[in-house]
């Protein structure tokens, strides 16, 4: 195997954390720093990103399952089967990762999520909660991350309306959100019709509907780098697809023209790391650098002072795995972290038929209006059979004919293909509007990563293994907001709302969203996570890793703000003290 | 290699659109020439009798009826012809190592081992003749195999087929989209997204190849290696 000079950092994974560490990193140190990406750059192709076929249904910007898979089974006695093909969640490959074609939806977390399980106690005891969960508090509170989140906010260059400034209540705003220290760096986005309705159905009833905060521009926006981007053109083309003008923030629009100037770092690409090589012993281990894969095929040894992980929570988990560190979560004994709280969000939408024609074509990633009334604990649950909730909202992201045609309001009873159908679809096409549902997925004992036993990828190794299904929790949350948003949805004038049938087993084929979150979660001592709040491996000092893998739960806001605030905070971290000590930082 | 086979169409069969031959070259047949002129397509993937055959089905799953064009107007045969020939058409992008659990649930999506090749190869040989019964038998026909991936396939592909680019072959002057009144890849919509609430906006359909003035190239060409 060829050897590398070593380098002070090598950081796996080239997506929103990985660049945003390399720009942090390089900013205020002289550190030299490796990038490696497993994908290439594909930034020429973008402008023809306009075309649905090859980038919504044939998922060109996706992760290729023919080079990296994840099994699923339901519970501990089924057979896991192979994701043949991405479905319920979508991730990334190349430069910018998933970050690349996300929706830019950018809400924080609320603030009790950070301290679920002794919040919900406090409340309602500790009978409410639900049986076999795996809840426990993070090691970092929502005060200690808000300046982060503000600080993300300016540089990924977010519009929204604060609904809660320094603990003062805003209307219009999303009043139930945790406190911010500054408002929005841009004002919210133009709504569109079909989000406008909305509001004034959820306000009809009594609701608190404000404008979604996202990470596209609602006019020309320059970030304290000195980054331009031009406003939102409301294109429709957006989720899915990398955007054509740069109104979308994308680690390739936000961060890379900020790295590509910085000598001390070098990107990699079409290199994909195989292991992280180390030493093992607790607390005092010691990691040495990693093997990759290159273009060629030929497997090489970059030596490192510093490991950087961040190659998403499938990516994170999968790669502590295959290198050994860290003990394995075993369920029967409930012994060992990694691995340990999968969640993925609870998503699911209702239809509403409108009189009228929407326009959908027009819209933007993250622009819509959505109510907090039921997140959180923001409601009482005290005579309800779950805890928790989640946002419901009009997203108006633009919509195009493959994904959506062919949608008609249940009562007719129509086939799924003839003149009947194809009739009530064209009538329906642009009539039809989904209010969606965002909600908390509560860790369960039983919901968990390990490596598969029987399915290889490539290399020979063995793929990552999802052991996942909803619980009683998401099934009756699902239940009580689905009657929720039928209700709004007959508010905004629907003469029909087609309601979600309620959850069967986890289902790979339906996109929920990209959101999962756990595998090598953060927490107060080692025993209960495997890192700690700084996100540093509890056994290996020299080790970081980054990204919503280290969350001990999920929240019901889109997690990449989380994500980045928390990357900030471990870069300040390692520049302020682990450079200057390279010890534990807890 | 096996010998390249032709699609003829009659123009009468689609009425007066703009249709992309498999080579590339637009020709476009004019309503008033109709019977008078006929139209080969180069097949990349079917034989002519699978052509006839899908575009048989295609067209009773999208009829062509007082709600305005289908499937046959769009071309969605040609669409699928150059799906399958590409490399969806041969899983080149999917997970497709066994042990295969042919049987698995729903839930887990499909499982088999065929690639959508080898389903519609296999799947068209029921289909035997299928062009030449009448549109009462053929739909008798396709509600039989109604649960099979075969017509999972055949659904997907024609709706892929109306309303994609037409730079994939289907959508023949953007039929589908003005049938829906989607505007297509259009660059800018600011000036308009916050009017006409209420009221139907709907521009002038241009494709992807019209808004950027360069040649696209579609990721069925990604491989055009024969079946
Ligand atoms: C369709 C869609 C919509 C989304 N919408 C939103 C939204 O609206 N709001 C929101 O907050 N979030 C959204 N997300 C989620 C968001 O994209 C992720 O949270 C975010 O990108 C995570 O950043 P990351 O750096 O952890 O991972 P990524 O951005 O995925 O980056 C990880 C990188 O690591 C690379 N990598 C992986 N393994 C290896 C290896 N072995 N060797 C080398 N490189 C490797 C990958 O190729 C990838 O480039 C969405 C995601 C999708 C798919």
């Amino acid at each position: 195997m060829k050897t590398l000079p070593s380098t002070d950092v090598v950081i796996i994974g080239g997506g929103w954390t990985g660049l945003l560490m390399a720009k942090e990193l390089s900013a205020r140190s002289a550190v030299s720093i490796v990038v490696l990406e497993r994908g290439r750059s594909r930034i020429p192709e973008y402008s023809s990103g306009m075309d649905e076929l090859d980038y919504f249904v044939r998922m060109h910007m996706m992760q290729d399952p023919s080079r990296e898979a994840v099994t699923l089974r339901h519970h501990d006695k089924e057979n896991s089967l192979p994701i043949r093909q991405y479905g319920a969640f979508l991730p990334g490959s190349g430069v910018g990762g998933t970050g690349e074609h996300w929706g830019a939806v950018y809400p924080r977390l609320m603030p009790d999520c950070f301290e679920l399980q002794s919040k919900t106690v406090e409340r309602y005891g500790a009978a409410k909660l639900p049986e076999d969960h795996t809840m426990q508090d993070w090691p970092v509170t929502y005060d200690e991350i808000e300046p982060f989140y503000a600080r993300s906010e300016r540089e990924v260059g977010v519009c929204g309306k604060a609904g809660n400034l320094n603990g003062k209540k805003i209307e219009g705003g999303n009043i139930f959100e945790g406190w911010r220290s500054s408002e929005y760096p841009m004002p919210p986005t133009i709504t569109p019709y079909f989000s406008e309705l909305f509001r004034g159905g959820a306000k009809s009833l009594g609701y608190h509907p404000y404008n979604n905060a996202t990470a596209v521009t609602s006019e020309e926006y320059t970030n304290p780098d000195g980054v331009s981007r031009p406003a939102c053109a409301f294109c429709g083309f957006c989720e899915r697809t990398p955007c054509m003008i740069n109104a979308k923030a994308q680690p390739t629009n936000v961060l890379l023209p900020v790295v590509r100037q910085r000598k001390s770092v070098t990107l990699r690409t079409n290199a994909t790391v195989k292991r992280i090589v180390h030493d093992s012993a607790a607390r005092t281990g010691k990691a040495r650098g990693v093997t990759y894969i290159d273009e060629s095929g030929e497997e090489i040894f970059q030596p490192a002072d510093l490991v950087v992980l961040a190659s998403y929570t499938l990516g994170n988990t999968h790669m502590l795995l295959l290198s050994g560190i860290g003990t394995p979560y075993n369920p029967a004994t409930g012994k060992g972290a990694l691995g340990k709280n999968l969640t993925h969000q609870v998503s699911f939408g209702v239809q509403a038929f409108l009189p009228k024609p929407l326009n959908k074509f027009m819209g933007a990633g993250g622009t819509g209006v959505r109510i907090s009334d039921f997140d959180a604990d923001v409601f009482d649950h005290t005579h309800l059979p779950f805890i928790r909730g989640g946002m419901i909202g009009a997203m108006s992201v633009g919509t195009q004919p493959l994904s959506t045609f062919g949608t008609t309001p249940s009562s007719m009873k129509l086939p799924r293909w003839g003149s009947a159908w194809k009739k009530a679809s064209i009538e329906y096409f642009d009539r039809t509007g989904v209010i969606a549902f965002s909600g908390e997925q509560i860790p369960h004992k039983g919901n968990y990563f390990d490596l598969d036993p029987r399915y290889k990828n490539p290399m020979g190794d063995p793929l990552l293994r999802m052991t996942m299904n909803w619980q009683d929790n998401e099934r009756k949350m699902a239940e009580f907001m689905n009657a929720k948003m039928v209700e709004i949805g007959h508010a905004m004038g629907a003469k029909e709302v087609n309601p979600f049938p309620g959850y069967g087993d986890y289902d790979v084929v339906r996109y929920q969203s990209t959101h999962i979150q756990g595998g090598t979660m953060m927490a107060k001592s080692p025993d209960l996570g495997v890192v700690n709040s700084y996100q540093q491996h509890w056994e290996i000092p020299n080790l970081f890793v980054i990204g919503a893998s280290t969350f001990p739960n999920s929240g019901s806001s889109n997690p990449t703000p989380t994500i980045l605030a928390l990357t900030y905070r471990t870069a300040d971290a390692i520049l302020d003290r682990y450079l200057k000590k390279p010890a534990p930082l807890a | 290699m096996r010998r390249r086979q032709f699609l003829i169409l009659s123009a009468a069969s689609i009425g007066g659109v703009l249709v992309y031959s498999l080579d590339r070259k637009a020709s476009r047949v004019f309503a008033q020439e109709k019977s008078a002129q006929t139209l080969k397509i180069p097949l990349r993937f079917f034989t002519k009798d699978e052509a006839m055959i899908v575009a048989a089905a295609a067209a009773r799953i999208f009829p062509s009826d007082d709600s305005g064009p289908g499937a046959k107007e769009a071309g969605v045969v040609i669409f699928i012809d150059r799906q399958l020939a590409g490399p969806w058409g041969r899983d080149r992008y999917r997970y497709a190592e066994g042990p295969f659990d042919e049987n698995g649930a729903r839930e887990f999506g499909y499982q088999g081992k065929a690639t959508p090749r080898e389903t519609y190869r296999e799947g068209l040989k029921g289909l035997k003749d299928f062009d030449s019964l009448t549109s009462e038998q053929q739909d008798k026909k396709l509600q039989q195999i109604e649960n099979t991936h075969l017509f999972a396939l055949l659904r997907q592909n024609t709706i892929e087929g109306m309303f994609s680019d037409p730079v994939h072959g289907g959508n023949a002057d953007m039929v589908g989209w003005q049938l829906v009144g989607f505007p297509g890849p259009r660059m800018s919509n600011y000036d308009e997204v916050d009017k006409h609430f209420g009221e139907a906006f709907r521009p002038k359909p241009v494709t992807l190849e019209q808004v950027l003035h360069r040649k696209v190239r579609p990721s069925e060409d990604e491989d055009t290696a024969s079946a």
